[in-house]
């Protein structure tokens, strides 16, 4: 399976994400320009985390309308598989290929911490390999992930089961307490209505080695690889 | 020409830096402050429009790339015609 990073002016994780694609998951993996047109016949492609245009005017809002995003606007609308992670979640809602807003965190800090989240949907190709409501320790670092969406919006994603992922206690609790960053109803990642887009805050890719502290974040990356190797 | 726009978070959207900035007013002493929404100005000099053109492009602008729709809304005005 060949995965694509893209990489906008100020990604970060774009290498780190590289790593674990190519070295720890063992996947043909390239790197994708952001003013390339071609998305080099990659099967998933992967938005990483970072600044891109050092977060001005809004986390994601000029990366989007980069020359490469339209093309994975069309890769995505033909079933594409693609991965958004923090920065990238933040431009896949900006682009319009996933629903709803980021604000800045409720206190107001950059939160850059190891995280519980619980996984709410484990019927994606994001999440096959995770147990229905299995918890996952994932870290985060990000000033603007205090989601939103308005309330018919998020009825919505509740009925067609496109919240993937929910901040929880170490437990599994869904709880103010578990809320770092204040987002409604603790979603940490959510996807489009097919399934083929998610977006979420946690890094996956620095947990993807038990040295990192925790490993979970594999189960996502290899989900991803079971979804294209059934197919 | 010069047009300023004007984006602020919707009502009903939470305002985390509003609320800061509320907060610290009132450990000043400034209690007759009852909210505070804090939002973002942009000034545009345009050229080559007229009055009638500009009306059309900046409102487009606002909704595509200043303001987040889904959470901001914008308002705008001329601050120098030409």
């Amino acid at each position: 399976m060949k995965f694509g990073v893209v990489i906008f002016p100020g990604s970060n994780c774009d290498y780190d994400t590289f790593y674990v694609l190519k070295e720890v998951l063992g996947q043909p993996t390239v790197f994708l320009w952001h003013k390339d047109h071609d998305l080099q016949g990659v099967n998933c492609v992967v938005l990483p985390g970072g600044f891109s245009y050092g977060d001005y005017l809004r986390s994601g809002a000029i990366a989007r309308f980069s020359p490469l995003m339209q093309e994975i606007v069309e890769f995505a609308q033909k079933g594409g598989l693609v991965l958004g992670i923090c920065n990238g979640f933040q431009i896949l809602l900006e682009v319009g290929l996933l629903e709803g807003a980021m604000l800045r965190n409720k206190n107001l800090k950059f939160l850059c911490q190891h995280v519980w989240v619980r996984v709410e949907n484990h019927q994606t190709p994001f999440t096959s390999r995770a147990k229905a409501g299995q918890i996952l320790k994932i870290p985060i670092a990000h000033f603007d992930g205090n989601y939103y969406a308005p309330a018919e919006t998020l009825e919505r994603l509740k009925t067609k089961k496109q919240i993937i992922f929910r901040y929880c206690t170490e437990s599994g609790e869904i709880n103010e307490e578990a809320n770092v960053n204040g987002s409604l109803e603790n979603i940490a990642g959510i996807s489009n209505e097919g399934g083929n887009v998610l977006g979420l805050m946690p890094h996956p890719e620095r947990a993807s080695e038990r040295q990192l502290n925790s490993s979970d974040g594999l189960v996502i990356l290899k989900s991803i690889l079971d979804s294209w190797q059934r197919k | 020409m010069k047009v300023r726009i004007l984006v602020n978070l919707k009502n009903g959207v939470l305002d985390p830096q509003g609320q800061t900035v509320r907060h610290a007013l009132h450990v000043l002493g400034y209690h007759q402050v009852k909210d505070v929404r804090q939002g973002k100005v942009f000034e545009l000099e345009l050229e080559g429009l007229d009055r009638q053109s500009a009306t059309r492009l900046i409102p487009e602008i606002a909704d595509r790339v200043l303001a987040n729709p889904i959470i901001e809304s914008f308002s705008w005005d001329f601050l120098e015609e030409a």
